[in-house]
């Protein structure tokens, strides 16, 4: 949309929108639609304020170095989430490492190289699309039949989490280094076929780079939604009392959202205050990793 | 590749990438392996789906050879675990039915009127600063939702507030905290559609003297209908998948679910629940899960199939 409108930019300016007389917006019936859509955004941040808030009040009381580096404990006063924080970074690493190359592999294929009229791509493209909709505990049925089968008998391990994540994950980082690609102008790649480069080497030398701010962007928010998903590490028997620090690809591990779900479970208040005291933590490391994606976006990203 | 190619480089097509094929020299090696490399990274995208299905199946027919297919679909009394076991999927059904209708009662009227917000009537400057606001509703972990849903919503509004006759689990307040979550999918996807819509028609309804509203309402939203109708069914698709913040709220006990102040266990739920007890590999319980996941996926592949086809429609149209 914003593509048409830069280039009509001048003459009229598409993304603003149409202003209508002065009088429009003063009949009942149109204040009255106004209104209900700023209701329906103001309800919509409202939500989410309050859900800030209530985590932190929740939390207050849990508020300590602890909560890094303590074990859990079944005393919510000495417990802490250091295997859990340990866990996700352990788990997230090894899911970036096997998903993004894959990730950019695949996206480059399908932007640079595939026939888009071959069936087998036209296949490959819906198929992403279909599997960015698959509910996640489903993949974490996946990895858990996979696992099965190759007669792995303890499946609470940082590879096996990853798997499922990485497969999780797969189709976001896809689009988005497609979306990626798909801006580096046309004239780039004819320049550098024009001098002799091989069509690799153009991808390789020219687009690739072009594209890493968006694909980098892309990533790390694919990354951080595998950060927040608890459903198939549940599948796979994250669940369990870990009271050490996990230090391999088949360590047994839990991760900062199963932490949260396990002591949100129990009946005592204070393990309840420990879990909004971690979702606290869990959230800061998600805007972290937002404002970095963000970053990299606004700095880096060409504009053509 | 081609002879003309080899001569004079690729005919003057400014739509089509120039694809190096045509200017093909001699044969390089080492970009064939490369190329199969990243054709191998593209179809493992089908191998996941292929392996889905597999992985779901296997299992699935060794638990339909002890149920029946009619008795697991149509049978009312779901208890896995009971001596006198039964398999009747239907009490699941409901719930997930429940919290999905309950989440889009919440999601839809906000999403688009979100959307009719950020695509009509906001200024440029505005929807920089809302949008990505409205974004971090989807980015926050469904776990934080669940506690939020029944720390929050469950115990603090419904019981003590408004003094609901409720106990310590509801499909509401899932339902509820599920919609809020699905607010900025149906928000981002309705607001591509408007978008897409051209400046011309909205400046023909102007002209004949409709206000805003008018416009919004009568000219742009049944122009944008295909792509609203496909953000409300991937909104479905994820509320029928959405796990953890009904293994938290919703509670786990599995019951037809008539009121929903009422607990009842989803398909989701169920499969969260189930894998925390030690199923062994193999047995009746364990190929359980597998079954209702076949389920629970092919009810959330035939959603997102009706909803590309309803977004390819508007991506075609202009």
């Amino acid at each position: 949309m914003s593509t048409i409108g830069s280039t009509i930019a001048g003459t009229i300016r598409p993304e603003r929108p149409l202003a209508s007389g002065r009088n429009g917006e003063r009949r009942p019936l149109s204040l009255i639609f106004l209104m209900l859509l700023w209701l329906s955004l103001l309800i919509a941040f409202g939500v989410l304020v309050t859900l800030v808030i209530t985590i932190i009040i929740d939390g207050q009381g849990q508020f300590s170095w602890r909560l890094f580096t303590e074990f859990p404990a079944s005393d919510p006063d000495r417990a802490g989430a250091r295997p859990a924080i340990l866990g996700s970074a352990w788990v997230i690493g090894t899911t970036a490492v096997m998903t993004i190359p894959l990730g950019v592999a695949a996206a480059v294929h399908l932007e640079e190289f595939a026939d888009k009229k071959n069936w087998f791509n036209r296949m490959i493209e819906l198929n992403v699309q279909n599997l960015a909709a698959v509910p996640s505990i489903v993949y974490g049925l996946l990895a858990l039949a996979f696992l099965t089968m190759l007669g792995v008998r303890d499946k609470n391990i940082v590879i096996a989490g990853a798997l499922a994540l990485s497969l999780l994950i797969l189709p976001v980082i896809i689009i988005s280094t497609r979306e990626a690609l798909r801006a580096v102008p046309q004239e780039i790649r004819q320049g550098s076929l024009a001098l002799g480069a091989t069509q690799w080497q153009t991808t390789w030398r020219q687009t690739l780079p072009s594209a890493v701010p968006g694909i980098a962007t892309g990533s790390i928010l694919a990354l951080s939604r595998a950060l927040g998903e608890a459903a198939p590490l549940l599948v796979l028997g994250a669940l369990v009392f870990v009271s050490f620090d996990p230090n391999g690809l088949l360590s047994g591990y839990t991760t900062l959202p199963i932490q949260i779900f396990n002591w949100t479970g129990r009946p005592q208040e204070g393990f309840h205050q420990l879990a909004a005291a971690t979702s606290v933590v869990l959230l800061g490391l998600l805007v972290i990793m937002n404002g970095l994606a963000i970053t990299i976006r606004n700095r880096y990203q060409k504009r053509w | 590749m081609s002879t003309i190619a080899s001569t004079g480089g690729p005919a003057t097509r400014p739509d089509l990438p120039v694809t190096a094929s045509q200017f093909l020299g001699r044969r390089r090696y080492g970009e064939i392996a490369i190329r199969l490399f990243l054709r191998i990274a593209a179809a493992i995208t089908v191998i996941t789906t292929v392996g889905i299905l597999i992985a779901l199946a296997i299992p699935s027919i060794g638990f339909f050879a002890e149920v029946p297919v009619f008795e697991f679909l149509f049978g009312t009394r779901w208890a896995p675990r009971f001596a006198d076991a039964s398999f009747g999927v239907v009490p699941l059904v409901t719930a997930t039915a429940w919290t999905t209708v309950l989440a889009l009662l919440v999601a839809v009227p906000l999403g688009l009127g979100a959307a009719i917000f950020l695509a009509e009537y906001a200024r440029p400057r505005a929807r920089k600063v809302l949008k990505p606001i409205l974004e971090i509703l989807a980015g926050v972990p469904t776990v934080v939702y669940g506690y939020f849903a029944l720390q929050f919503v469950q115990t603090t509004v419904f019981r003590e507030w408004l003094q609901l006759p409720t106990g310590a689990f509801s499909v509401l307040a899932a339902g509820v905290v599920m919609g809020v979550m699905i607010v900025p999918t149906i928000a981002s996807i309705s607001e591509d559609a408007m978008s897409a819509v051209p400046q011309s028609m909205r400046q023909g309804s102007a002209a004949l003297g409709a206000n805003r509203m008018q416009t919004t309402l009568r000219v742009v939203f049944p122009a944008a209908l295909s792509g609203i109708v496909a953000a409300i069914v991937l909104g479905i698709s994820r509320a029928v998948g959405e796990t953890m913040i009904v293994a938290i709220a919703a509670g786990n006990q599995a019951r037809i679910v008539t009121n929903p102040l009422e607990q009842g266990q989803t398909m989701t739920g169920f499969i969260a629940n189930a894998a925390l007890g030690d199923s062994r590999v193999g047995s009746l319980e364990y190929d359980t899960l597998f079954a209702v996941g076949l389920l629970l996926f092919l009810i959330t592949l035939l959603i997102n199939f009706i909803s590309i086809r309803f977004v390819r429609r508007f991506r075609e149209i202009y």
